[in-house]
């Protein structure tokens, strides 16, 4: 008896030689355990070494291979073939970003975007190292763990269309980040880092669709950050105009 | 500062999202269509302000403004409306409950908790203007 096989429809670009991407298919051996990282890898083994696509930790942490499944941003090392069977399944580049080759996007703007929103520790005062850690209770670090859960796999650029029809937005995953900063109790970059977020390509381009927040694989909820800055923004704002000492 | 992203990368393909972007998946058509509710709702507030100054010219304006209501396209019309209400309110209340962290000390109260508040206040809203209304009635 012959092995089952999937067939995979997946995007091809040339640069230099395509003017735009175009569909391959590839047929595949169906196996219940695999996922459509595997599939790939077995077509670059197997069938075409020229594919391209970036992937490393293979256990969704690294955020590397997201692409655009069936039409849906997913992780392809969490994506089932089981879960598409019978097939075809499409594999797409990440929506949203500029394609370099194949399912390889340009990571750059959204780097951009990350370093902008400063998602670090900022300290008015560094403390020297001899002094040990900055300490945090339980509870403080509840407030914010969840949306420190971000692997920056950027699906849910891909699932905005806001990102999608104006690349300005600064986006969901640089935004939680930091939100995620701004709830820290260690940090003091709130003044610094709140009117980044809060400038109009910040969180009032969001008209919040959700669906950053339904693709997450980590269930970071970037949309609720999204919308709490906007509420703690709308706060200040309003505390600036009714308190003659500006609400700070 | 505002980057605005590059676009012109030789060899590098930018996508465009089509016009019909929204049709691609269920949350978008329900985004738009909360969206569109506004319309709906703007709709209906101009008509109650036309009925309250139809008010002001004397009960034989304001006899013969609602009368032009009882149409079927109007009848019609506020049936549509009313459903994009409860749409918007409903998916409203509900986001709200995930925005509006409420803590009672360290704890953070289950936003499902926070939402049926707000449902509630809105029920109690809604029988209080019925109660009055039937009062009036």
């Amino acid at each position: 008896m012959s092995e089952e096989t999937i067939t995979l429809e997946v995007t091809r670009y040339r640069p230099g030689h395509d003017r735009e991407p175009r569909a391959q298919t590839f047929s595949v051996p169906y196996r219940k355990d695999w996922v459509v990282l595997d599939a790939l890898n077995h077509i670059k083994d197997r069938t075409d070494g020229t594919l391209s696509y970036r992937w490393s930790c293979r256990m969704g942490v690294c955020g590397s291979c997201g692409m655009m499944v069936n039409g849906v941003p997913k992780l392809t090392c969490a994506a089932f073939l089981r879960d598409y069977h019978p097939g075809p399944i499409r594999v797409e580049p990440l929506a949203n970003f500029p394609v370099v080759r194949d399912l390889v996007i340009s990571l750059d703007d959204f780097m951009e975007k990350l370093r902008r929103v400063k998602p670090w520790i900022i300290r008015e005062v560094e403390k020297p190292v001899a002094e040990g850690e900055y300490l945090q209770t339980p509870a403080q670090l509840d407030l914010y763990k969840q949306f420190s859960m971000c692997i920056n796999c950027m699906l849910c650029y891909a699932a905005c269309p806001v990102y999608g029809l104006d690349p300005v937005f600064i986006g969901p995953a640089a935004i939680a980040l930091g939100y995620r900063y701004n709830l820290d109790s260690r940090d003091e970059g709130y003044r610094i880092r709140q009117p980044i977020l809060t400038e109009a390509v910040g969180v009032w381009d969001c008209t919040f669709v959700g669906e950053c927040s339904v693709v997450c694989p980590k269930g970071v909820d970037p949309a609720a950050a999204i919308q709490r800055s906007k509420v703690a923004g709308a706060k200040e704002w309003f505390m600036s105009m009714l308190l003659p000492w500006g609400g700070r | 500062m505002t980057t605005v992203p590059r676009r012109d990368r030789p060899g590098f393909y930018y996508p465009k999202p089509p016009a019909t972007w929204w049709l691609r998946r269920p949350n978008y058509v329900l985004f738009m269509l909360r969206e569109l509710s506004s319309v709906f709702i703007a709709i209906f507030l101009v008509l109650l302000l036309v009925q309250i100054h139809q008010l002001s010219q004397g009960p034989a304006a304001y006899a013969a403004f609602v009368e032009r209501l009882r149409s079927p396209g109007w009848i019609a019309f506020h049936v549509v409306a009313l459903a994009f209400a409860l749409y918007h309110s409903i998916t409203w209340f509900n986001l709200t409950a995930v925005v509006q962290v409420v803590r009672l000390g360290e704890r953070q109260v289950p936003p499902r908790l926070v939402a049926a508040a707000n449902f509630l206040l809105w029920g109690v809203v809604s029988l209080v203007i019925l109660f009055f209304f039937l009062l009036g009635g």
